[in-house]
């Protein structure tokens, strides 16, 4: 049934889309940071997994728990180092420095991979799995999974660990976070240290289902975007709305007016969104 | 005439003298750098003078680009395309402007720079009109030599950036710019005196975008050949922004030595570094950010402020 | 006396909380009326609501014979209406005669900056603030920013002016000094609205008192009598004010 693939295959994308953006809606909902260079993290990731294919065999579910401190470490530093120091800058500095240190990280990629298109391609191929004449890749299902399971540890962080609830003590409410003892620049180098891990874990799982090249790292920004106006910052249960909308958007719009438009559509539903609802479905209105 | 404004006219006056000390290389040289003066001039009126960090720069850049050539395609000279593109898109832009200045801070800076993505899309799609993604060939408009081109051109740019000049000092000196300014510190207060702040942000918003797209007309008529990736390129949002942190936000003189000297930059390392030139422009940024938050301009202003100090 | 504002049936709720309910006052030409009540009562959304800043989601708000319901803030402005805000809102950046010759200038048309500057003097001087025109407004203490404000407030000729709590924050000489002024706005004609939590002060301007409470009015007279009335004394003023106030008659 064409409407039954449809949804499912947008179900899938849509958790992909959550994970893709979960990074950063984390980052500006409580740093209030537009993290340009999330979308070459993901591609930093997505490499990572490649060569360890590539080299050594390592199929991307091993490197996955390997990715999470490394990127943490480096998201981490990168806030408590650079940063920092424009954290209460204007939008407009904060924008420009990342967008810098996005073209850092692109041309740095660029120079050392090469811009060519690589692909991960599992050998022996995973096939896919048939229901109801509803087709999904294995490999794709896998990283389905993964992707939720790695949204839901990062909703158990916040919800039930001491630095998680800091973590969103800050997002809600800085200056009452501060006066009751949280060391804030420590929680926004850990909360920005958790963005880049997530991203760099979004990234080795994309690594199996879209083509790795620095050149698609602005495609993996806009969409972190678009879900993040269209879910709602900050939380995960918002990440997953709009990825999810965003997902069945593009489904649904690809095949009644062909894949041409779909890009055009999802801006365009991201400006809607952002005149009428700029909080997005599930998220609280004021965070500017 | 303040003061600064006085110095940024003579600034002008001297560059014009460039065709007859240098030759093709240094007038193309020329009209890139009056070319991201005019980027760096527009973008402070909306971003230094009203403060919205607007990002739709590029936007307008390649609307004006493809308002003319599609104008140059279809016969019309160049002084009426790009007069068109340039009437065209204050239009454009005061409609937009009035929905999309609604929005403050964040959400304002990403759908200006949307907006670039939106204009893009419907470029590479409407392939009839503008060859979508094959780009489109614009017809040549000075005929002769090389060095006739390279003037030609380089004094229509020129001629733009003084326009763009004599509006940015003629609303700094008007009751608009009084305006913007009272908007950029404090909108509410500012709609509460009387001040029409959609009004006024419109304008601001169209005045920016206006020259810009003159500009991108007359690139696309220098270069011959447009793609929507070239035109609507999210750096022709971003350079401006940088060269305005570079020479000191709010100041026309600085907007205009800020451009010059990141072209500069640009030049010496795209020479040398070719590999790595969007990497150092990336360092470059980060350090400027970090290190000079206000511009150039504040150099000057420590080093007169010490000097008053030991009087 | 003539009738310069109307709120016929004004309401307005923000999400799940009603803050104004069906308010009915009319405030006539060169009145002084005194606008009281609890924190959270109303009293300035109801000046947000006139000025356009919050508008009214049902009624009919009248200025000057005009139907001003639907009008944009700096419309509200342009037709007479001035408010100070209990928070106030300078443009940090500028001096105090730039701040008080943006409203001379953008109030009314026809106005030029250097008019408008020369205009600004003379509200400065009116409120005593002659010697700070050219201070940046960042730098003044918050009696000066408030006194600021009332000289912005002034400079665009209001028919009526709102006066949200100008008082708050002032020891008792600057509270005197604001009273004075006040005064001879009054007798300048001016119609002015003041909320305001210093009964001293209320009694000592005020022709009226309008009581408001969970957004309803539940008190409208001359103060001598409002303040007596059982309603008001439960819902604001305390028992024990109302027992030394009987005592001094």
């Amino acid at each position: 049934m064409l409407a039954a693939q449809i949804i499912i295959n947008a179900l899938v994308l849509g958790c992909l889309y959550a994970c893709i953006a979960i990074g950063f809606s984390l980052v500006w909902g409580v740093l209030n940071v537009i993290n340009l260079i999330h979308g070459s993290i993901i591609v930093l990731g997505a490499y990572l997994a490649w060569g360890a294919y590539q080299s050594m065999a390592i199929s991307p579910w091993y490197v996955l728990p390997v990715a999470v401190p490394v990127f943490f470490v480096f998201g981490y530093l990168l806030q408590r180092l650079l940063l920092n120091r424009v954290l209460h800058a204007p939008v407009l500095v904060t924008l420009t420095l990342t967008f810098g240190l996005d073209l850092i990280l692109n041309n740095a990629m660029i120079y050392f991979f090469k811009a060519d298109y690589r692909k991960l391609t599992l050998k022996p191929p995973m096939g896919s799995v048939s229901l109801f004449h509803v087709v999904v890749p294995v490999d794709r299902l896998i990283a389905t999974v993964l992707a939720l399971a790695l949204t839901g540890l990062l909703y158990l962080l916040l919800r039930h660990s001491r630095v998680g609830r800091a973590i969103v003590a800050v997002r809600l409410d800085r200056d009452a976070a501060i006066l009751m003892g949280v060391d804030v620049r420590s929680i926004y180098a850990i909360a920005f240290g958790i963005g880049a891990a997530l991203a760099g874990s979004a990234g080795v799982l994309m690594a199996l289902i879209f083509p790795i090249s620095a050149l698609t790292s602005s495609s993996y920004l806009d969409k972190a975007f678009v879900v993040c106006v269209l879910g709602g910052l900050g939380s995960v249960s918002g990440a997953l709305a709009g990825g999810l909308l965003l997902a069945l958007v593009e489904g649904i719009g690809s095949a009644a007016i062909g894949p041409a438009y779909a890009t055009t559509l999802s801006f365009a539903l991201l400006i809607v969104f952002l005149l009428f609802r700029p909080q997005g479905l599930l998220g609280r209105k004021g965070f500017e | 005439m303040k003061r600064a404004n006085l110095a940024l006219l003579i600034v002008l006056a001297c560059l014009a003298a460039l065709p007859l000390v240098g030759g093709a290389y240094a007038l193309r040289l020329g009209t890139m750098a009056c070319m991201y003066a005019i980027l760096a001039l527009s973008w402070n009126v909306v971003g230094g003078l009203a403060g919205y960090p607007s990002f739709a720069t590029a936007a307008f850049f390649g609307f004006g680009a493809y308002a003319t050539g599609v104008l140059l395609n279809a016969g019309l000279p160049l002084t009426m395309s790009i007069l068109a593109a340039l009437l065209g898109s204050f239009v454009l832009a005061g409609l937009l402007g009035s929905v999309l200045l609604r929005l403050r801070g964040h959400y304002f800076a990403i759908a200006s720079l949307s907006l670039v993505g939106v204009l893009r899309e419907l470029v590479n799609n409407a392939t009839d009109l503008t060859g979508g993604g094959m780009g489109l060939n614009i017809p040549l408009v000075s005929g002769s030599s090389i060095l006739a081109d390279a003037t030609f051109f380089f004094y229509a740019m020129w001629g733009l950036l003084l326009a763009t000049a004599l509006m940015v000092i003629a609303i700094s000196a008007s009751k608009l710019g009084f305006g913007l300014v009272c908007i950029r510190q404090n909108e509410t207060a500012a709609n509460m005196i009387g001040l029409n702040a959609t009004l006024y942000k419109s304008i601001a918003f169209g005045l920016s975008a206006c020259f810009v797209a003159a500009a991108g007309g007359l690139y696309a008529a220098w270069v011959h050949y447009i793609d929507p990736s070239d035109v609507f390129d999210i750096l022709y949002s971003v350079k401006p922004i940088v060269m305005t942190l570079m020479g000191g936000l709010g100041s026309p003189l600085g907007a205009v030595c800020g451009a010059f000297l990141y072209l500069v930059l640009e030049e010496v390392v795209w020479r040398n570094y070719i590999q790595i030139h969007s990497g150092v422009l990336g360092v470059l940024i980060v350090a400027l950010l970090l290190l000079l938050p206000h511009g150039l301009i504040s150099l000057r202003f420590r080093k007169l402020w010490r000097k008053a100090k030991h009087v | 006396m003539s009738e310069i504002l109307r709120l016929d049936r004004v309401s307005r709720r923000f999400s799940g909380l009603q803050a104004l309910r069906e308010v009915t006052l009319g405030i006539n030409k060169g009145e002084v009326l005194g606008l009281i009540g609890p924190n959270g009562a109303g009293k300035t959304t109801l000046v947000n609501t006139v000025c356009g800043v919050t508008p009214a989601n049902s009624g009919t708000i009248t200025f000057d014979n005009q139907d001003i319901t639907r009008i944009k803030t700096f419309q509200a402005a342009r037709l007479g209406l001035s408010r100070t805000f209990q928070i106030v809102q300078p443009f940090a950046e500028f001096t105090a005669l730039d701040n008080v010759a943006a409203a001379a200038l953008f109030s009314r048309p026809g106005e030029s900056l250097k008019s408008a500057r020369e205009e600004a003097r003379a509200h400065l001087a009116f409120v005593g603030l002659e010697a700070q025109a050219s201070q940046s407004a960042a730098t003044l203490t918050l009696a000066m920013r408030k006194r600021l404000e009332l000289a912005k407030a002034l400079a665009m000729k209001p028919k009526l002016l709102f006066l949200d709590e100008v008082n708050a924050g002032l020891n008792s000489a600057e509270v005197e000094r604001a009273t004075k002024l006040i005064h001879q706005l009054a007798a300048d004609g001016i119609t002015i609205v003041m909320i305001e939590h210093l009964m001293k002060v209320v009694l000592n301007v005020c022709t009226r008192i309008v009581v408001l409470h969970n957004g309803q009015m539940i008190a409208d007279g001359e103060p001598r009598d409002v303040i007596k009335n059982p309603a008001v004394v439960d819902a604001y003023l305390g028992q024990q004010y109302a027992q030394r106030n009987a005592a001094n008659g």
